[in-house]
């Protein structure tokens, strides 16, 4: 989608994750959760792609199944070409050192038995990488890079505070090199003042080695900075992608316009006429028919009631912007 | 601070300790701020900077031990609150002053029904019967947006989405008709869209039930948008109490500005490096004996490192500021 590299470095193709109920006295399966519902999406070497979206939407259950930390129901997940959902368990394995992780809670996320340096080596270890005083020098060098330094490597996570664990993820992510991280919230269990702090590190990262990224955040402004396209998720689905000045300037689809309305502005002169979308978000047990979004959306048409809008393309061929919504087809 | 009219709440060197294995330390140090009949006064900060206990102490909520108020005064009309038997608190807490907290989930009791909570509240401050109590709590519900309320009365707090769940304590907040509301953090567990229909019904109500708001955040987007003064906290201490207006468009204090232009915000053209704040917090327990903000600050020199700058009024307009060196306000206000 991107249009410029050739083969992308990631390619998702209609990828799916349904999560069953059981219930009963026989533990059948009563009805499917569907979480990602038909999700497709590259990113090029090097890109950011930001995905955004309410909690519930799916957003980071897709960074999961990405990843086969949650094994996906159906679709094709590419890396340069190759599909990763048909590897098995060993080899996987192998190609997880190119796929990393940066996770939201910064005090779930980092075990409290182990010290920094054992953290932050543990890929290492797994992978075999290096002997034991290379392993050591490089542990030091992630320090470095992600702003602490080698003093710390023998204390352990409790002794620090959000955003340096944060940190301290960040480095163990960075270790075995990876081309591409999911970062799922990496920010948003921290306070304002530590957030800029990360989301430099973050950005910083991605110019000076080349890692491309899907961040997944709820939150519109923080993505902004970081990302070169953003996807925004509804309902286990994306209805809207497009490079990320287009998308502010011109977002398309109805949700996405109520989603920008609703961020508070921190200043008060700017007086604007607010979307109160009605209503909640509707369970995934039981989506409603047609588009996902009808029951809340302000510009509700007929058709939307029953008739699933298709994914166009509203920008330029070279310049895309995907929107999935009857009023522009 | 304003001497035309009596405030509704007065707050005056209030100190909060809490006792921890490590020793005592201070989660609010020399509190001090009015609030006024009808007003909506923020108070913002990071977390640890000592918002919530300020709230929780009006109410007479610091769970103790391990805390209690080791100092200063809490006027609410006039009483005093500080010492106050609980059982006098316990008449005040829910009829005059109400409280609604981040979590609606841990706030509400599981394992009774919306109705049963709400009528609860109404029977004892209002000494409705039962039926009466129903009729009201119904009402209430309406009011702050639940749709079809007699069914949903008769519900468990699981049964219902989040932000439903934060427009019943609300409903259950107001439902005696407060003179002033202490919200703590209402929307942070929302999404955004929810949020903004939940901040429309408090702002709504407030214009309604004619009540003060004391609205207890860490987004400085929410108290643009719905406070008329905010007081910027930063470990224990009020650091800036300003008009709105104000605050936001030339901060005095070096880490209120800091912290303005920290926030990630939409923006017309993408920075390169959002500004920060550089460093981090200093734990309460280590507390540097000048200013607390000393280490981070750009403009901080010796006098800041050795002595702590009090918190003084600062312009004709009830402002306040606690700084050495602060910023010029955006006009050449008389000295005070």
């Amino acid at each position: 989608m991107s249009g410029r590299d050739q083969i992308p470095l990631l390619d998702v193709r209609n990828l799916t994750k349904y999560f069953a109920v059981r219930g009963g006295l026989l533990r059948r399966v009563v009805a499917q959760v569907r979480a990602v519902d038909g999700v497709s999406l590259s990113i090029g070497k090097g890109r950011t792609y930001g995905l955004v979206g309410e909690s519930g939407c799916g957003k980071s259950t897709l960074g999961r199944a990405i990843l086969r930390l949650h094994e996906p129901t159906s679709g094709e997940v590419l890396l340069d070409g190759h599909d990763i959902l048909k590897l098995r368990r060993s080899e996987l394995i192998d190609r997880r050192r190119r796929m990393q992780v940066i996770f939201q809670d910064p005090f779930a996320s980092l075990s409290p038995r182990r010290t920094v340096a054992q953290i932050i080596r543990e890929p290492l270890d797994v992978h075999r990488i290096g002997t034991a005083a290379e392993r050591e020098e490089r542990v030091i060098a992630l320090l470095d890079d992600v702003g602490m330094g080698a003093e710390i490597r023998d204390r352990y996570p409790h002794e620090f505070s959000g955003g340096q664990r944060q940190r301290i993820g960040i480095a163990r992510a960075l270790a075995l090199e990876p081309d591409f991280i999911v970062a799922d919230e990496p920010v948003s269990a921290l306070d304002v003042s530590v957030q800029s702090q990360v989301l430099n590190l973050i950005a910083g990262l991605k110019k000076t080695r080349g890692i491309a990224f899907l961040f997944i955040s709820h939150d519109l402004a923080v993505i902004q900075h970081v990302s070169d396209e953003i996807g925004v998720m509804y309902l286990g689905r994306l209805v809207e992608h497009a490079l990320v000045d287009d998308l502010y300037a011109a977002p398309k689809h109805p949700y996405t316009k109520a989603l920008m309305s609703a961020i508070p502005i921190p200043d008060p002169k700017t007086k604007r006429s607010r979307i109160i979308l009605k209503g909640d978000v509707p369970s995934p047990m039981n989506p409603p028919s047609g588009c996902p979004f009808h029951t809340r959306c302000p510009d509700v048409m007929e058709i939307c009631r029953s008739v699933v809008p298709a994914t166009i393309n509203v920008g330029r061929k070279d310049l895309p912007h995907h929107v999935s919504c009857h009023l522009y087809s | 601070m304003q001497a035309d009219t009596q405030p509704l709440l007065s707050v005056r060197d209030l100190v909060i300790e809490f006792t921890t294995e490590n020793g005592v330390v201070r989660a609010a140090d020399g509190i001090s701020f009015d609030v006024h009949e009808n007003e909506t006064l923020g108070i913002v900060g990071e977390s640890g900077c000592g918002k919530t206990v300020t709230g929780l102490s009006i109410l007479g909520l610091i769970p103790s031990p391990p805390g209690r108020v080791a100092g200063g005064s809490i006027r609410f009309m006039g009483r005093e609150l500080v010492g106050l038997p609980d059982s006098e608190m316990r008449n005040i807490r829910g009829r005059d002053i109400s409280m609604i907290f981040q979590e609606p989930m841990t706030a509400l009791n599981p394992v009774f029904t919306v109705g049963n909570q709400m009528t609860d509240v109404l029977r004892r401050h209002r000494g409705l019967t039962r039926r009466q109590a129903r009729d009201a709590a119904i009402e209430m519900l309406a009011k702050v947006g639940i749709p079809v309320p007699a069914k949903r009365i008769d519900e468990y707090p699981h049964q219902l989405s989040g932000g439903m769940r934060q427009r019943v304590m609300i409903a259950m907040a107001l439902s005696c008709d407060p003179k002033l509301l202490i919200a703590d953090e209402p929307t942070t567990a929302l999404d955004v869209t929810t949020q903004a229909q939940v901040l429309e019904q408090i702002a709504g109500l407030q214009s309604e039930f004619k009540m003060a708001v004391v609205l207890i955040t860490h987004d400085l987007g929410i108290v643009a948008e719905t406070c008329r003064r905010a007081i910027v906290m930063y470990c224990g201490r009020i650091v800036e109490n300003a008009a709105i207006e104000r605050l936001f468009e030339a901060p005095r204090h070096p880490y209120a500005k800091g912290l303005l232009e920290s926030i990630p915000r939409l923006r017309r053209e993408r920075l390169d490096e959002l500004p920060i704040i550089p460093g981090r917090v200093p734990n309460l327990l280590h507390l540097p004996p000048g200013c607390r903000f000393a280490a981070r600050c750009p403009r901080a020199d010796a006098l800041c490192r050795e002595q702590s700058p009090a918190l003084v009024p600062a312009g004709p307009h009830g402002d306040f500021i606690a700084c050495h060196h602060p910023h010029p306000g955006q006009q050449a206000e008389p000295a005070a």
